[in-house]
């Protein structure tokens, strides 16, 4: 009898032998996975669901960090008080997704593989300086979350490797973080641009540390440095948002789709992302935000 | 292939059903099963006409394998009646008149209450954002919102009557 072409293996190892047959695909929440099989974009020869091992489900406490695993259900990140006091701006991107039933089901694990250039989680993810822990044959290996795209639908990830956690460090005093995009419903839209910022203010207000993100802007989520640096060692004026701005400006590369021009969405990413530095600033300064 | 066995719970009842791997809980229910009170709309997860409830969580049946359904507890709108009582929702959606061809009313009854159990007193403005992913397009959704809020209250007298 061939085996079968699905599996929820409870183990790790199993998982990855599982996972190493050509064609496979892993299944976390389904929301991507399920459809672009049934429209026939994908055609997976077999599908190895993760979520009955223990690794790649719940939320768990590392140091003053997190651990989030892979296939954890999106809305179990809002139930979470403790990550939704350190990282707002992940918990607020999360639950941006979809629907509360496909929230109920998509992951982190799941919005980061399907490499969509306008996921929600992945710009607040790679703000937050989070990690995507790679199983694979070889072992482990822990990369920055912005390591893992490489192009709409395709990952950097090697055939027989998959993502099974997320880690997300310390919030660092004085530190804040916040997602903003837009779309033109509130509810169960895909992002024109979305916005990831996370920043940290020392006691005089002044910048020691930014990173910007920004997904649906690039072929995939985009950390853009400079835009980051152009805020430190700055108190947020207009000039240090000016020079922020610009830097975002020269390293997107919007399109024309069915969503929004690209002259649209250049200009509304720098609204965005004026908005998320002063929303992230705002609770780095501990304000209700 | 030969196909799968899968044992579950559904609406409290013990199950069992073969399937195809690649089936979707969806198909299990309306099929082997028999349970077609829950919908097919698109089939994408956008609008939510097959909501059920997967171990306590609400999620579009059609983005539920049928085989992950092995050991766990699924709970559809057939569930919702005890006996020959109607919930107070589907009592409440009667006579709002929420509903005009009903193809989305499976979906918004097992979604409005599993809002109602998180939150017996939801704002209506809580109510529209936890169905945003359940879509009508007959009828719109005033009638549903002010169903849902009636049942609600109708909940909290009775719970109020039982601690009483």
């Amino acid at each position: 009898m061939p085996p079968s072409p699905y599996s929820a293996p409870d183990n790790l190892g199993e998982a990855l032998g599982l996972a190493a047959a050509p064609g496979a695909r892993v299944l976390a929440g389904g929301t991507d996975l399920l459809i672009q099989t049934r429209a026939g974009r994908l055609a997976p020869t077999a599908m190895v669901d993760l979520k009955r091992i223990d690794r790649a489900m719940g939320i768990r406490p590392a140091g003053q960090g997190f651990v989030i695993g892979a296939a954890t259900p999106c809305t179990a990140l809002r139930d979470d008080a403790a990550l939704v006091a350190a990282w707002p701006g992940v918990v607020e991107a999360a639950s941006l997704i979809g629907s509360v039933q496909v929230r109920n089901r998509a992951s982190l694990g799941g919005n980061l593989c399907n490499a969509s250039p306008a996921a929600d989680s992945v710009p607040a993810l790679i703000a937050a300086g989070a990690t995507a822990v790679v199983a694979g044959p070889g072992g482990e290996r822990e990369v920055p979350v912005e390591a893992i795209p490489a192009g709409p639908g395709r990952t950097t990830l090697a055939p027989g490797e998959l993502v099974i956690e997320l880690r997300l460090p310390p919030r660092p005093p004085g530190g804040g973080d916040a997602y903003l995009r837009l779309t033109p419903r509130t509810e169960m839209d895909i992002a024109v641009v979305g916005v990831g910022a996370a920043l940290v203010l020392d006691g005089s207000g002044r910048c020691t540390a930014a990173r910007i993100a920004l997904g649906a802007v690039a072929p995939t989520a985009l950390l853009v440095e400079a835009a980051g640096a152009a805020l430190v060692g700055t108190k947020l004026e207009e000039g240090a948002i000016a020079a922020m701005l610009a830097a975002i400006d020269a390293a997107i590369s919007p399109i024309d789709d069915q969503r929004a021009s690209a002259a649209y969405r250049r200009r509304i990413a720098g609204v965005l992302a004026t908005r998320a530095v002063a929303r992230a600033a705002a609770r780095a300064r501990g304000e209700q935000a | 292939m030969s196909k799968l066995h899968i044992t579950t719970t559904v609406n409290g009842d013990p199950a069992e059903f073969l399937c195809e791997a690649d089936d979707s809980l969806l198909a299990a229910l309306r099929g082997p099963l028999g349970l077609t009170g829950t919908k097919e709309g698109c089939g994408s997860g956008d609008c939510g006409a097959c909501t059920v409830m997967l171990d306590g969580s609400m999620v579009c049946s059609c983005l539920v394998l049928a085989a992950e359904a092995q050991g766990r507890r699924v709970e559809t709108v057939e569930g919702l009646a005890e006996g020959g009582a109607l919930h107070p929702l589907q009592q409440r959606f009667l006579e709002h008149g929420a509903l005009q061809c009903g193809f989305c009313t499976p979906g918004l009854l097992v979604a409005a209450r599993a809002l109602l159990e998180r939150n017996p007193d939801p704002s209506e403005e809580e109510a529209r954002y936890w169905l945003a992913g359940n879509l009508c397009r007959c009828t719109g959704y005033d009638k549903v919102i002010r169903a849902v809020l009636d049942a609600g209250r109708d909940l909290r007298q009775d719970h109020g009557e039982k601690v009483a």
